[in-house]
C-alpha cells in the first residue's frame, strides 16, 4: 500500500481539512466572542458524532442524546459550582460552603452525592462513566429484548422527559429550572477570561478531531463493517453467530460518552448548564445535526453541527418567525430529498468534479446512494476517460 | 375527619384520576389509529390537537361578535368544525408528507417533527404568542354537588362525555364499518388487501385524516380545562405516545386500559409526592415496565 492510497482510504485528507479549518482558520478569522460561539458549537459536534455511529452506523436512532449530553454537563458543572461556592465567598449565606441555590431551598448541608464531586478527577471520570453507565442500563435491557427502531426511540424520549421534569422538580439538588450557574474557576483557573475561552476551544477543537480519528478507526474495524452488517440485516448477522444486542449496547455506550464529553466542553465553555439544554426539543435538535451534515459521515456530522447553530444563532437573532420555518425545512428536506446530508451531496456532485484531475479518482466507488440520475455524472467525467473507466464509475453510481 | 370527609375526598381524588384518564385517552385515541394501525410516527400529533383548540376559540370568538344570542349553543357546532379542520390538515399532510415515508418509520418521525415545527410557528403568526382561552358557554363553567362538600366541576364531567362518545364511535368504527375492516385489512397484511381489491392507499390517507380528525377532538375538548397557546400541542405528544405504547401499539383496548393505568398512578401518586415526583415514577415506572414487556400491555396478534 503506497502511503497515498492509505491517505485517501483513510479520508485523512478531509479530516486534515477540517482540523485546518478548527485550529488556523476560525482563531484567525474570529475574534475572542465568536471563536467561543464556534467552541459552543463545536462541544455540539461530540454528540453529532456520536449519532453518527449510532444512528448512521448502528441504525439506532436516540431521541435522547440531550440526557447524556446534560449528565456530562451537569457533572462538570456541580465540580465548578462546589469550587465557586467556597465558605470564604458564600459567607452571608445562612449555611457557607454550599452552592447558592442550595441555600435558597433550605438545604443546610451538601448532599451526599454531591461530595465525591469536589474532586477533580473523580469528576472528569464521572463525565464520561454516568452517561455511559445510564445508556449501559438503557441499552442492555432495550437491546437483550430485541427492541429497536422506533419504540427504542419513544422510551429514550421518555426518558429524556423523565431527567428534564426530575432535574426541574427537585431544585434543591439540581438548581431547578434556572440550572447551575455562576461557574468562575477550574482548579483556580479563571475559565471566564479571554484567553481561557481560547484556550478551551483548542482543547474542545482537538478533542474532538481526536474523537472523529477514533470513531473512524472503529469504523474502519472488524466492528465498523458488523455494525454496518447489523443494520441492513440484523438476523443474518446474529445467525451467523454474534452477539447482535452488545454491539448495538457498546454503539450507545460509546455515543453516550461522546455526548458527555461534549456536555462537559460544553459547560466550561459557556459558563452554565442547565435543564432548556437537557430537554425533549433539545434532543431532537441533535439529531438534525447529524442528518444534516449526513448521517453516515463523521467530518460531515461536524460541519453540520456548525452549520445547524450558526444558523440557530443567526436566524433567531434577525428573522425569528423565519428560524422554525427554516429548522421544519430542515427536518423534511432532510428526510425527503436528501437522506444523506451534506457529505452525500458532496460525494455526488462535487467530489466527482475533483475527480476531473485524476482519471483514477472517477472510477472510486462512490458510498452515496445513487438517486442522482446517471447521464449528469457522465458529463462530469474528465473528457480523456477511457470508455471502459466511465463505464465502471458509472455502474458503481447507479 | 368524619366519615362522609373520608368519603368525599376518595370521590375527588377518584374523579381527579378519572379526568385524568379521560384526557390522556383522548390524546391516545388519534394517535392508537395513526401510530397503532398505521405505524406512523406522528410527532405533529400534538399540533392537529392545537388546530382542534384554536378552531373552538375562533368559533366562540365569531360567535360572540356576530351572533351573541347563539352563545350557549355554539360548542357541540364547534367541535365538529375542530374535527373537520384537523381532518382536512391531517389529509393534506398525508399527501405531502407522510405517504412518501410509510417504509421509513424513523425518518417520518423526524419529518413530522420539522411538520410540527412549521405549524406551531403558524399558530403563532396567526395566533399570537399568547394563550388564549374561548369564551365558554355558561352550562360548562360552575360545578356538579350531588352532595355537601363534594364537588365535582362540570367540564370535567364534559371531558369525559366526550371520551365516552369518542371511544365508542372509534370502537364501532373500526370493528363494525367497511373503512374499519379495511383499515384492519390493510394492517394485517398490505399486499394481500390490495389484491382483493382494497385501496390501501386511500384507506392510508383517510386512515390517518381520521386520526388526525380525532385529535381536533381531543384539542376541542382540552379547551374547557385549560388554555391553548402555540406550543401547547407538543406538552401533549410525549404522554400521547407513552400511553399508545405502553398498551400495546395495536390493540384499542390497550390505549384505554393503559391510559386508566397512567393516570391512576400519577394521580394516586400525587396524593402523596409533589407533582413532579409523581409525574417521574409513572414515567418510570412506565419505562421500566415496557423495558420488560416491550410489547405492551395487549400484545398484538399480528404476524408481523
Amino acid at each position: 500500500m503506497t502511503p497515498t492510497t492509505w491517505f485517501k482510504r483513510h479520508g485523512l485528507a478531509s479530516w486534515l481539512v477540517l482540523a485546518c479549518l478548527l485550529l488556523v482558520v476560525f482563531p484567525l478569522l474570529f475574534d475572542n466572542f465568536r471563536l467561543n460561539l464556534v467552541g459552543k458549537y463545536l462541544s455540539y459536534g461530540f454528540v453529532a458524532i456520536g449519532l453518527v455511529m449510532l444512528w448512521g452506523y448502528g441504525g439506532v436512532l436516540s431521541l435522547g442524546q440531550g440526557v447524556f449530553f446534560g449528565l456530562g454537563g451537569y457533572c462538570m458543572a456541580m465540580f465548578l459550582k462546589l469550587e465557586a461556592s467556597d465558605p470564604i465567598t458564600t459567607k452571608i449565606q445562612s449555611t457557607p460552603g454550599i452552592p447558592d441555590f442550595m441555600d435558597w431551598n433550605q438545604l443546610t448541608a451538601l448532599p451526599a452525592w454531591w461530595v465525591p464531586f469536589e474532586y477533580l478527577p473523580f469528576a472528569l471520570l464521572a463525565v464520561v462513566l454516568v452517561p455511559a453507565i445510564l445508556a449501559f442500563v438503557i441499552g442492555y435491557a432495550m437491546f437483550k429484548r430485541r427492541v429497536g427502531g422506533v419504540y427504542f426511540a419513544i422510551i429514550t424520549q421518555a426518558v429524556t422527559l423523565i431527567l428534564t421534569v426530575l432535574i426541574i422538580g427537585q431544585q434543591g439538588y439540581t438548581g431547578g429550572v434556572n440550572g447551575i450557574t455562576d461557574l468562575k474557576t477550574l482548579n483556580g483557573w479563571d475559565i471566564r477570561t479571554d484567553s481561557a475561552k481560547v484556550i478551551l476551544y483548542f482543547v474542545n477543537a482537538g478533542l474532538l478531531l481526536a474523537a472523529i480519528l477514533v470513531c473512524g478507526w472503529i469504523q474502519r474495524s472488524k466492528l465498523g463493517t458488523l455494525l454496518l452488517a447489523m443494520r441492513d440485516k440484523e438476523d443474518r448477522v446474529r445467525f451467523s453467530g454474534y452477539d447482535v444486542s452488545m454491539f448495538k449496547v457498546f454503539v450507545f455506550c460509546l455515543s453516550a460518552m461522546l455526548a458527555g464529553i461534549g456536555g462537559a466542553l460544553f459547560t466550561l465553555q459557556v459558563g452554565f448548564m442547565s435543564p432548556s439544554l437537557v430537554g425533549i426539543v433539545p434532543s431532537i435538535e441533535m439529531v438534525i445535526f447529524a442528518a444534516v451534515g449526513g448521517r453516515m459521515s463523521l467530518i460531515g456530522a461536524v460541519y453540520g453541527a456548525l452549520l445547524v447553530n450558526a444558523g440557530k444563532t443567526y436566524f433567531s437573532e434577525s428573522f425569528p418567525e423565519l428560524w422554525l420555518y427554516l429548522m421544519a425545512a430542515l427536518f423534511i428536506g432532510v428526510v425527503l430529498a436528501f437522506p444523506n446530508g451534506l457529505a452525500g451531496l458532496y460525494e455526488t456532485y462535487v467530489k466527482p468534479r475533483i475527480g476531473k484531475r485524476k482519471s483514477t479518482v472517477a472510477a472510486a466507488p462512490v458510498d452515496a446512494p445513487a438517486q442522482h440520475p446517471a447521464p449528469t455524472t457522465l458529463d462530469a467525467l474528465p473528457p480523456g476517460l477511457t470508455v471502459k473507466n466511465a463505464e465502471r464509475g458509472q455502474g458503481e453510481l447507479a | 375527619m368524619s366519615m362522609t370527609d373520608i368519603f368525599n375526598i376518595t370521590m375527588m381524588q377518584g374523579f381527579a384520576g378519572l379526568s385524568l384518564f379521560s384526557v390522556l385517552l383522548l390524546m391516545g385515541l388519534g394517535l392508537a389509529i395513526i401510530f397503532g394501525q398505521m405505524g406512523v410516527i406522528n410527532m405533529a400529533h400534538g399540533e392537529f390537537m392545537t388546530i382542534g383548540a384554536y378552531t373552538i376559540y375562533l368559533a366562540s370568538t365569531l360567535t360572540e361578535r356576530y351572533a351573541p344570542s347563539f352563545m350557549e349553543e355554539y360548542f357541540p357546532f364547534a367541535i365538529l368544525l375542530a374535527f373537520v379542520f384537523a381532518f382536512i390538515a391531517g389529509w393534506i399532510a398525508e399527501w405531502a408528507l407522510i405517504r412518501h415515508l410509510y417504509k421509513r418509520p424513523l425518518d417520518t418521525l423526524l419529518a413530522t417533527w420539522g411538520l410540527s415545527l412549521a405549524m406551531q410557528q403558524t399558530f403563532r403568526s396567526v395566533f399570537g404568542a399568547r394563550e388564549v382561552s374561548p369564551t365558554l358557554p355558561e352550562w360548562l363553567l360552575g360545578s356538579w354537588s350531588p352532595a355537601e362538600g363534594l364537588d365535582i366541576p362540570i367540564n370535567g364531567l364534559f371531558v369525559m362525555m366526550v371520551t365516552l362518545l369518542v371511544t365508542g364511535f372509534v370502537l364501532l368504527a373500526l370493528y363494525r364499518s367497511s373503512w374499519g375492516l379495511k383499515v384492519r385489512a390493510t394492517v394485517a397484511n398490505r399486499a394481500m388487501a390490495n389484491a382483493v381489491g382494497i385501496n390501501t392507499k386511500r384507506t392510508d390517507r383517510l386512515t390517518f385524516a381520521i386520526g388526525c380528525g380525532i385529535a381536533g377532538i381531543a384539542g376541542a375538548a382540552f379547551t374547557t380545562i385549560g388554555s391553548t397557546g402555540p406550543t401547547s400541542g407538543s406538552l401533549y405528544i410525549v404522554d400521547a405516545f407513552l400511553v399508545v405504547t405502553f398498551g400495546g401499539a395495536a390493540s384499542l383496548l390497550g390505549t384505554v386500559a393503559s391510559a386508566f393505568g397512567i393516570a391512576q398512578t400519577q394521580s394516586i401518586a400525587e396524593f402523596f409526592i409533589s407533582g413532579s415526583m409523581a409525574k417521574v415514577l409513572t414515567l418510570l415506572l412506565i419505562v421500566i415496565i415496557l423495558m420488560i414487556r416491550p410489547q405492551g400491555l395487549f400484545a398484538s396478534k399480528i404476524r408481523r
